[in-house]
């Protein structure tokens, strides 16, 4: 029963929107489970961890030797986005009552040898020794010999890449393996030379940083590792989408009939049927994708993020803007899939130009 | 009879001991500052640096177990390279060897599961950068280096991935590289590729595209594991090195770790 209403929430829409809420919630709460509560969700992550073991086609997912790392990715991002924030959330209390940061109470210089030769040298050990111990009890993995003539179903890109494996189900290549892991990249580069805020310069806290950092958790969190794990464990045969407990079926049938804006205004909406010339058949995709920029541009820097337009010039401002609405725009795409089948919003595929 | 102490004394006292350890073992202020001065290896490290910084809290060593996962990776590389050679003949028989008869046959399992550790780590020093906005002036460009050593991580990994030459590497290796053909203009099937033409001939198709530069060829074959391995094991921990100093002498030049101004 459990089974069956977990792997109901963990069909995409419903998974996703979940995790979008709990990261909010996280967020705001972070008072709340940066003490106690924390080592609980940890305790209850590990219960869930060990209650899906006892499935059958889950156990045979999270064992396969390749897949324990990610395992690991899960509970290691879980527990130092806790312990980056539980720092984050003590530093500003002591900044409310006035007393120096955490940091700054340290900030005596001490000898580098032996107090950090030797916490490093600690960490080469521990990490030898989970290295060797791991490599003994898990043979690393050798599947049949090359075959170009028989590609395995599913056939997965390199876990660290599934998240933009993913994307191309939403979207075509050029965009999901090109375009946006060029933005991710342009992003990261440019972070240092968008943010302007001048606090929070060699420090955890919070407070002082809501913005950049509710975006860049946002990002890794969400974005990237929960993508990763969704490739992982819940995309099966054919790219088809399965719950944790469901048995990857080579024969579950999808029905595929997704929609081109254009089709939904033309021939649903109007039912006149499509124009002729592509520039008439997707002047509607178009006006919704410029206008969507240029309208987001506006009211980020006019009304919503003003403060922020003000403090960075224009040329920052318009950036960080950007790579903001590609963002929003993907998850957006995202939910019009799954829940309009929307196909694309500009569909030239005259010039292989699709959105 | 002579003690342990004894017998201790005498080495530390003897010409070969000196002349290798140079100074006396570190117990006061002094000798510490002379063992991290004069060591190659330590004095990347600054003498003495501000507590904040070097509390494992601060930095969780994610950088410092990169670097260390780096090496683990190089060192059983070059003892997995003793033994594989990269064509489609010996490739996956070598794998198998390196299983069943190569001594210590940990190597192969030691470098796999320590290049998924590096991709995690690095992701998670990226994190601990972020989160202490240690990317801020005057560290920015450091942050930079960084992004590139990211890629470089990933780029490592996934040209590594190719070469057991299995159903897995070669299959990974096609859905990776498939996006490649979509690039704008110089992809066969990217947008604008179309616009690229010379009369009747097309100046981007599917034998001179980016995606065939990657894998000498338009499928995954003989050149593409010669190509990959190249890259994998010389041209790519090359750049990585470099960049690696870069980054290691940046963190000085830019005032050490980072803390409160
Ligand atoms: C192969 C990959 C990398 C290695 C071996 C490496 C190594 C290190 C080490 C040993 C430190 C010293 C402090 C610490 O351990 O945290 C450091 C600091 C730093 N790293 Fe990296 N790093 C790598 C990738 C990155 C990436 C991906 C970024 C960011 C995008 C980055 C940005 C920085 C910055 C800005 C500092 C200075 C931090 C401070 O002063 O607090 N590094 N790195």
């Amino acid at each position: 029963m459990i089974k069956i209403i977990i792997n109901w929430l963990a069909l995409p829409y419903m998974y996703v929107s979940i995790a979008i809420v709990l990261f909010f919630l996280t967020i705001r709460s972070r008072k709340l489970w940066t003490g106690k509560a924390g080592g609980l969700l940890l305790l209850g992550s590990i219960l869930f961890l060990a209650y899906s073991l006892t499935d059958e086609h889950f156990r045979g997912l999270v064992t396969r030797p390749d897949n324990v790392p990610i395992v690991m990715l899960l509970f290691a991002v879980g527990f130092f986005v806790w312990f980056a924030l539980k720092q984050a959330h003590e530093n500003d209390e002591r900044v409310m009552q006035g007393k120096p940061l955490d940091e700054v109470a340290w900030k005596d210089k001490v000898f580098v040898w032996p107090n950090l030769v030797y916490t490093e040298l600690i960490c080469m050990v521990v990490a030898t020794i989970v290295l060797v111990v791991w490599s003994i009890y898990i043979p690393a993995p050798l599947e049949q010999p090359a075959n170009p003539s028989s590609s395995p179903n599913p056939s997965k890109a390199p876990w660290y890449f599934l998240g933009l494996q993913e994307m191309l189900v939403y979207f075509d290549p050029w965009i999901a393996g090109v375009l946006l892991p060029g933005f991710i990249i342009l992003g990261l580069m440019a972070t240092p030379y968008i943010d302007k805020n001048p606090k929070g310069n060699g420090y955890y806290t919070f407070k002082e940083r809501k913005f950049a950092i509710t975006i860049y958790l946002f990002g890794f969190s969400i974005m990237w590792v929960l993508l990763i794990i969704n490739g992982t464990f819940l995309r099966g045969p054919n790219w088809n989408f399965f719950g944790p407990y469901e048995p990857w079926d080579i024969h579950k049938l999808v029905p595929l009939n997704n929609v081109n804006l254009s089709e939904f205004i033309y021939v649903k909406f109007l039912g006149t049927g499509l124009p002729k010339h592509w520039f008439f058949r997707e002047i509607f995709g178009i006006a919704l994708v410029v206008g969507y920029f240029a309208v987001g541009h506006w009211y980020l820097a006019k009304k919503l993020l003003k403060r922020f337009h003000d403090l960075m010039g224009p040329v920052r401002f318009h950036l960080m803007a950007f790579l903001l609405l590609v963002m929003v725009a993907t998850i957006a795409k995202m939910y019009l899939r799954w829940t309009m089948n929307l196909k694309y919003i500009i569909g030239i595929s005259e010039f292989f130009f699709n959105i | 009879m002579p003690g342990l102490k004894d017998v201790m004394e005498s080495v530390k006292e003897s010409q070969v001991w000196k002349s290798v350890a140079r100074n006396p073992l570190p117990s006061n202020a002094r000798t510490r500052a002379l063992a991290v001065l004069n060591n190659v290896f330590l004095h990347l490290h600054p003498v003495r640096a501000p507590q904040s910084g070097i509390r494992l809290k601060y930095t969780w060593c994610m950088g410092g177990l990169t670097f260390f996962v780096f090496l683990v990776e190089v060192i059983t590389g070059i003892l997995l390279m003793f033994y594989y050679r990269p064509t489609v003949e010996f490739a996956y028989a070598d794998i198998i060897d390196l299983r069943e008869q190569a001594p210590l046959g940990l190597m192969r399992e030691l470098h796999r599961w320590g290049a998924h550790t590096m991709v995690i780590t690095v992701w998670l020093h990226m994190m601990r950068v972020f989160m202490t906005g240690a990317y801020k002036p005057p560290r920015e460009f450091n942050w930079v280096v960084g992004v590139v050593l990211l890629l470089l991580t990933l780029l490592l990994s996934f040209t590594g991935y190719l070469l057991p030459w299995d159903q897995l590497a070669m299959w990974a290796v096609t859905v990776g590289t498939n996006m490649a053909r979509a690039t704008p203009f110089v992809g066969y099937e990217g947008p604008g590729a179309a616009l690229l033409k010379l009369g009747d001939i097309n100046l981007v198709h599917s034998a001179d595209d980016v995606r065939f530069a990657l894998l000498a060829g338009r499928f995954v074959g003989e050149a593409t594991l010669l190509r990959f391995y190249v890259l994998h094991c010389v041209a790519i921990p090359f750049v990585a090195t470099i960049l690696m100093a870069v980054h290691f002498w940046r963190i000085r030049k830019d005032g050490g770790i980072s803390g409160p101004m």
